[in-house]
């Protein structure tokens, strides 16, 4: 019989880490019916019965982020045997607030102290079994980095999964707090009991005035009078209102509680060093160019030094490979057409987006490595009020700068955003910033039109996607977005050396997303165009694709490109093709102007463009919706497919109007 | 606690916005609303609690502050609505 154990915990208290020990590598994500966020789900190492369920990183269970109400509804819903509540005891007193909270559920819980080892190292010592007996619960001192206490923890779960229920103790509120939770529980025992709550966690979110919570238990007229009769009473005895006076409750408990168990300075040695780190990456002067010099070495790594060496391997590597069928094909004697899906279809549409797969493990590595050692909230810190002025904050910086390298693992990134304005908005403005796949066509335009102002031509793209993105955000936080940015309050949590194997999994599951993204959405697309690009209307295989469908579906588009200045069929065949993968705009143009060789080419491309309307071609690329692997990363980080339809339309908008008011201008001064 | 709230004049508080670098306080009330106000109690920014003010970001907002053994980083915005009860040095606050 399998039975669920749920994983809570503050956001940096090292959960995913602690996840990574007790479940191993066979973790992956579960959907539970109900709840709409992903959640990761493993077996416990050895206990094939018991899954473990990784819930948000949260601090508390107010029904104000949608995280904290995806993990009370979880837990309400589902109701796990047992709880670990994993608890940063270097900075025990805010995480023991959660605790409490998840004490009022009343499910059997288990406490994993992690970060023992640093309490001790820097002469701090924690009464565990008074801790234990206080909470009326195991508490387990445990270091997920270091895998100490881990087994111990399994141990203690597992029993207390297989063994009768005993609840954690609910005697630590008091006073005039007390009597008003108490009152009201009289009063709502039977909802609470029909809505299928624990009556005490009812009934203090009665006495916090928690909407949701009272909605579901369907008071009458007179309750709800009573009730706010009793919280009235309690807050003018308490000369503080209900919030507060909960607040107040629950840290004055914990206080008294860990002045009798914990002995401890107020910094660890390795909170002092984060501190001294701090005064110099955080520092007026110099934090900003430490973080854009950081920045450029991750990228000058990524795509030029270790990823761009890997990737050209690996693109010779499926070249040889698709070489080596393309003959074992023809020995066999296959048919031509299927030769041709196989290697002009399958092979160089999956082939050319596969060679990125260095690049986006690399850049994940590097990425994990600014998350899980601390910096990542730094920047958060440092760049918060220049994302405000846009109606965003610090945290959607980084998801920005991935951008540039690509919009995939970018839009994935936004999943580290709180509030869910921030990450929708996010996610519409990152492909502005002009990702790695347009290089081969900003190369091949300059060459043919620009040849000695190449450099300048590419810093104006760069320098006009962020500008188009500046102007969106501003356009859509008085419009689509409204509404107050969220409030800032974010933890910085202290610098750690980020774990190999944390680090290690991350990438191994950009990798995994990313392969099975090929070998899926791309795949079937790169067979839809190759169809298109070989068959006329009467699927009769073409020589010329200027007969093919995909040339008819050009000509019939090509029109709409005609305010921009190219209403040439190539072209818009190209952009469409474009949106399989953004290097297909030069292949696809190659193949259609039947150019071999850059000398050819740009002959070629000159009867296609003037230099300006080459110009408006190309600042309509930077900016129309990204590539069908963005695409599928936007519906799925926005769950609906709706949303990234509507992003899509939004992009190719912005592009319209801006490679418009391009060719527009520029037409008085050319 | 409630007779002290009500004889003092709120005005004159000082509030956490306006504590240098280096120094800090112990705070007498929290202001604002809604989630906001809920999300900076759940942090431990409650009444009688001590607090430091570290550092200011390099473009002058957001701050960033210690309590109760952490780190927290909140906006001038956010910090205006923590009234204090005496401002102190940081090292008292610690």
């Amino acid at each position: 019989m399998q039975y669920l154990l749920a994983l809570a915990g503050n956001q940096n208290s090292g959960k995913t880490t602690l996840f990574n020990r007790l479940t191993g590598s066979n973790q992956h994500v579960g959907n539970f019916p109900g709840v709409t966020v992903e959640k990761k789900e493993g077996f416990v190492k050895n206990h094939k019965e018991a899954v473990l369920v990784d819930l948000p990183g949260i601090y508390s269970l107010s029904p104000y982020t949608s995280e904290e109400v995806v993990t009370r509804d979880f837990i309400l819903e589902e109701g796990p045997r047992v709880i670990i509540n994993i608890i940063d005891a270097t900075n025990i007193e805010r995480n023991l607030y959660l605790t409490l909270q998840l004490m009022e559920l009343q499910i059997p819980m288990v406490i994993a102290l992690n970060m023992m080892d640093e309490v001790r190292a820097s002469g701090g010592s924690i009464n565990v079994a008074e801790l234990s007996k206080r909470l009326g619960m195991p508490v387990i001192p445990i270091s997920a980095a270091k895998n100490e206490g881990i087994t111990e923890l399994i141990d203690v779960v597992i029993q207390r999964a297989e063994s009768p229920r005993e609840l954690p103790r609910l005697d630590f509120c008091h006073g005039e707090v007390h009597k008003a939770i108490h009152s009201i529980a009289h009063i709502i025992e039977d909802q609470a009991q029909r809505a299928g709550y624990p009556l005490r966690f009812a009934a203090t979110k009665m006495v916090e005035g928690d909407g949701p919570t009272m909605e579901a238990l369907h008071l009458t007229e007179n309750q709800r009078d009573i009730i706010g009769h009793v919280t009235s009473e309690m807050e003018e005895m308490l000369g503080t209102d209900r919030e507060a006076a909960l607040a107040d409750m629950r840290y004055s408990y914990i206080e008294g509680l860990c002045a009798d168990c914990v002995k401890k300075h107020r910094e660890t040695n390795e909170q002092i060093r984060s501190e001294r780190i701090d005064r110099v990456l955080t520092h007026r002067v110099f934090a900003i160019p430490i973080f854009f010099g950081m920045m450029l070495l991750i990228f000058w790594l990524t795509f030029d030094v270790i990823g761009g060496r890997l990737q050209g391997l690996l693109e010779g590597l499926i070249d040889r490979g698709a070489g080596l069928l393309g003959e074992a094909l023809a020995a066999a004697d296959v048919s031509a057409w299927m030769r041709s899906l196989l290697l002009d279809g399958v092979c160089a549409g999956v082939g050319s987006v596969l060679s990125f797969l260095p690049l986006i493990v690399l850049l994940f590595f590097f990425l994990s490595l600014l998350e899980d050692s601390g910096y990542m909230a730094r920047v958060a810190f440092v760049m918060d009020k220049l994302l405000r002025r846009l109606g965003l904050s610090g945290r959607s910086f980084v998801p920005m700068l991935i951008g540039f390298g690509c919009s995939v693992p970018a839009i994935m990134s936004t999943r580290t955003l709180s509030s869910d304005r921030d990450r929708k908005m996010t996610i519409l403005l990152t492909p502005f910033m002009s990702c790695s796949a347009k290089l081969p066509i900003y190369g091949m335009i300059t060459a043919a039109f620009f040849p000695r102002h190449g450099g300048l031509v590419m810093i104006s793209l760069y320098l006009l996607g962020i500008l188009t993105a500046v102007l969106s955000a501003l356009l859509l936080k008085g419009t689509a977005f409204k509404g107050k940015p969220v409030p800032f309050v974010m933890e910085l949590p202290a610098y750690r050396v980020p774990s190999p194997k944390s680090v290690g999994l991350h990438m191994w599951e950009k990798a995994k997303d990313f392969l099975k993204k090929a070998f899926t959405i791309i795949f079937l697309a790169s067979i839809v165009i190759w169809f298109l690009q070989s068959f006329d209307w009467h699927f009769n295989l073409v020589s010329d694709s200027s007969q093919s469908i995909l040339a008819g579906l050009g000509s019939l588009i090509a029109p709409v490109f005609a305010p921009l200045g190219f209403s040439d069929w190539r072209a818009s065949t190209a952009l469409i093709t474009g949106i399989t993968a953004k290097e297909t705009v030069v292949s696809t143009l190659t193949v259609l102007t039947g150019a071999s060789g850059d000398a050819q080419l740009s002959m070629a491309l000159a009867q296609i463009f003037t230099p300006l309307t080459a110009i408006s071609f190309l600042t309509f690329t930077i900016l129309y919706m990204p590539c069908i692997a963005a695409l599928a990363a936007t519906r799925r980080e926005l769950k609906s497919t709706r949303g990234a339809v509507l992003t899509a339309l939004f992009q190719t908008g912005a592009a319209y109007v801006m490679a418009a008011l391009v060719y527009q201008v520029g037409r008085f001064f050319v | 606690m409630a007779k002290i709230e009500h004889t003092s004049e709120p005005a004159s508080r000082p509030t956490l916005d306006q504590v240098k670098p280096g120094y800090g306080g112990v705070i007498a009330a929290i202001g604002g609303e809604g989630a906001l106000r809920r999300r900076l109690l759940d942090m431990g920014l409650t009444p009688k609690t001590k607090v430091a003010v570290r550092r200011v970001a390099p473009m002058g907002d957001p701050i960033e502050l210690f309590l109760r053994s952490y780190v927290l980083t909140i906006r001038k915005d956010e910090a205006a609505k923590i009234e204090l009860a005496e401002v102190i040095k940081a090292e008292e606050a610690q």
